[in-house]
């Protein structure tokens, strides 16, 4: 994926970087967006954009693709639905609790992922994706085909109450501002240049006595834990988890939404899962079409613009975002 | 009529019949999957919507010309290794430069466009695709019934595979393709002409799959989404075979469909998630899969 992620020349001749002035932006974006439009909506794109994030973490600096993130975030969906509907607990536990189980499922897959490489990874990933969502087909707790409905937001810390828009919009915010902050941390931590390193040339990482393996297992076991952590997230605000979320295509969404906004780049899950989420709200009266329009961004993405929309802003303005 | 552990011998050999069916599918799609990889470097997605193209160009034939099935084994797969040659010479040529991820992405692409317009035009249920009379029928044969359409489906299927071995590995053609593998340009100095063959490649690979489909059509429904579930398993045999071989591919393919059949006999629930299970012990014990070299 190199000539996809590689970054322009950075500017350091201001005291802050065009990242932090994008970060500013993008707060205050969220803060005041819901005074424009519905909160719920921006809950979604807010909970995927985290989700696509994660994702970006092991395509974009690692160069892993994995199609199987639907796993990661379907399964603490359903772990944190369980946990607020049928344990009691409190929501904050609940979220942890999915994202717990996330965690979990990214040890035991990304170990037999990361035995092999490139095309293998992703074929290997969506395989182990598809049974997983098999098994939340025949389990007794997931409800099948209907789900886990009517999941209670309940009162954050016993306290705060949720089913109040402006309080759950507040947790659903310091969540993806979290998790972006702490992706952004990841990414420039000595750690992050050792999977950057890896994404360039395994085999040089290798002799120059990184353990790339170890390396691998511990971002993708990040990428799966902050998908969950997403994918719990949303399973409070919409108060239900379902197959959708464990099925195939949402690991296809997934992609799409990276591609979209651009491999390796930090802004750029954002920005294409608030394309994605908004196009599907607004299609959604159309279908049908909106898998052939999805298909059609695939294939226009990879044929005309495979840096994406944050991609090729950051190349025409020669700043790295 | 006689038990084997307990399970009556028509129910046993039932399963182990439409596990040899099921088998002939993968072992069909998982051999041009890796045809299609040797000679493009690209991992196609789409396989599983171009194997539901062959069931519904099939269908079509028969809807509107009135078509039998014989005719459409053979020009359903022409027809849709046709749009194959197209999709090369559209999109998959500019890719061959790039990381092997983005020819990936690209035919996952061309999978929800194909699946997404048929299900446009011909909604999520299935369509009936009626047998042709000649195979109707079937023979009795004291421990089982095998119907006369399935015999013919493994017949066909195996033909077709070792057909497609024996061009592969020991006709001239083949080995300029095993050549062009190892090295496109040394092959193309030798004046042979390496990006038609590469077109040619990727239409025949395409078109095994819609052969496949032809087939399957009988037996199950003619619907939108047959392709996509199937074609996660097929990446699971493909990973478990490794794609280094194509006698590998056939032998795993199946192999593989017998034993998701014996699942189904002995342990239901597991019979969706087998393969994956094997997938996973492969894996962990011969990470570069049965008969693939490492990659």
């Amino acid at each position: 994926m190199a000539s996809a992620v590689e970054s322009p020349a950075k500017q350091q001749k201001f005291g802050i970087s065009p990242e932090q002035i994008a970060f500013v932006i993008m707060v205050a974006g969220l803060i005041i967006a819901p005074f424009f439009t519905y909160p719920l909506f921006l809950m979604q794109v807010m909970c995927f954009a985290l989700f696509a994030c994660a994702f970006n973490l092991l395509i974009g600096y690692v160069g892993l693709l994995s199609f199987g993130h639907a796993l990661y975030f379907g399964w603490a969906s359903y772990l944190s639905a369980h946990a607020a509907k049928v344990w009691h607990l409190t929501p904050e536990l609940a979220i942890l609790t999915g994202t717990a189980m996330a965690a979990i499922c990214g040890l035991v897959t990304g170990s037999l992922a990361i035995r092999r490489q490139g095309i293998y990874f992703a074929m290997i990933t969506l395989a182990l994706a598809q049974m997983a969502y098999f098994f939340a087909l025949q389990a007794k707790f997931t409800g099948g085909e209907d789900g886990i409905q009517a999941v209670p937001r309940g009162h954050l810390f016993g306290l705060i109450d949720l089913s109040s828009p402006s309080a759950m919009y507040a947790l659903v915010l310091v969540i993806f501002l979290g998790g972006f902050l702490f992706i952004y941390r990841i990414i420039h931590s000595p750690f992050g240049e050792v999977l950057k390193a890896i994404r360039e040339s395994e085999a040089r990482a290798t002799s120059l006595g990184y353990k790339a393996d170890h390396y691998k297992l511990m971002a993708f076991v990040l990428s799966a834990t902050l998908a969950g952590l997403a994918g719990a997230t949303k399973a409070i605000v919409f108060q239900i988890a379902s197959l959708t979320d464990v099925n195939w295509p949402m690991s296809g969404e997934v992609v799409l939404m990276t591609l979209v906004g651009g491999l390796g780049t930090i802004f750029g899950p954002v920005i294409g899962a608030f394309t994605i989420v908004s196009m599907q709200n607004y299609l959604a009266q159309f279908g049908d079409w909106v898998s052939v329009i999805q298909g059609g961004i695939f294939v226009a993405c990879v044929l005309l613009f495979r840096r994406g929309i944050v991609g090729e802003l950051a190349h025409a303005l020669r700043i790295k975002l | 009529m006689f038990d084997i552990f307990g399970i009556p011998s028509t129910a046993l050999f039932g399963q182990l019949l439409i596990g040899l069916i099921n088998g002939s599918f993968y072992a069909l799609l998982s051999l041009g999957l890796a045809v299609i990889f040797g000679m493009l470097n690209i991992i196609n997605f789409s396989h599983g919507a171009q194997y539901m193209m062959g069931a519904f160009a099939a269908y079509l034939l028969l809807q509107w010309t009135g078509m039998g099935y014989w005719p459409a084994l053979i020009l359903a797969p022409l027809i849709v290794g046709i749009t194959g040659v197209v999709i090369e010479r559209l999109f998959l040529q500019w890719l061959y430069k790039l990381d092997h991820l983005y020819g990936l992405l690209l035919t996952f692409g061309l999978a929800l466009i194909l699946e997404g317009l048929a299900r446009k035009q011909f909604g999520s249920a299935g369509l009936p695709y009626t047998l042709p009379d000649s195979l109707r029928g079937g023979q009795n044969l004291g421990f089982m019934f095998l119907p006369n359409y399935r015999a013919w489906v493994i017949v066909a299927s195996l033909t077709v595979c070792l057909g497609t071995w024996f061009v592969i590995e020991r006709t001239r053609l083949g080995a300029y393709l095993r050549a062009a593998t190892e090295n496109p340009t040394l092959v193309r100095a030798f004046g042979i002409d390496v990006p038609k063959m590469i077109t040619l490649t990727y239409g025949f690979g395409v078109a095994l799959a819609a052969f496949a489909g032809v087939m399957a059509a009988p037996i199950y429904n003619v619907s939108p989404q047959m392709g996509s579930e199937l074609i996660i398993v097929v990446f699971a045999v493909v990973v478990i075979g490794g794609m280094g071989s194509i006698l590998g591919a056939i032998v795993t393919g199946f192999g593989l469909g017998v034993v998701e059949g014996l699942t189904k006999v002995f342990f239901p629930e597991a019979s969706n998630t087998v393969i994956f299970v094997i997938m996973a012990i492969v894996l962990l014990v011969r990470p570069a899969g049965l008969f693939g070299r490492r990659v």
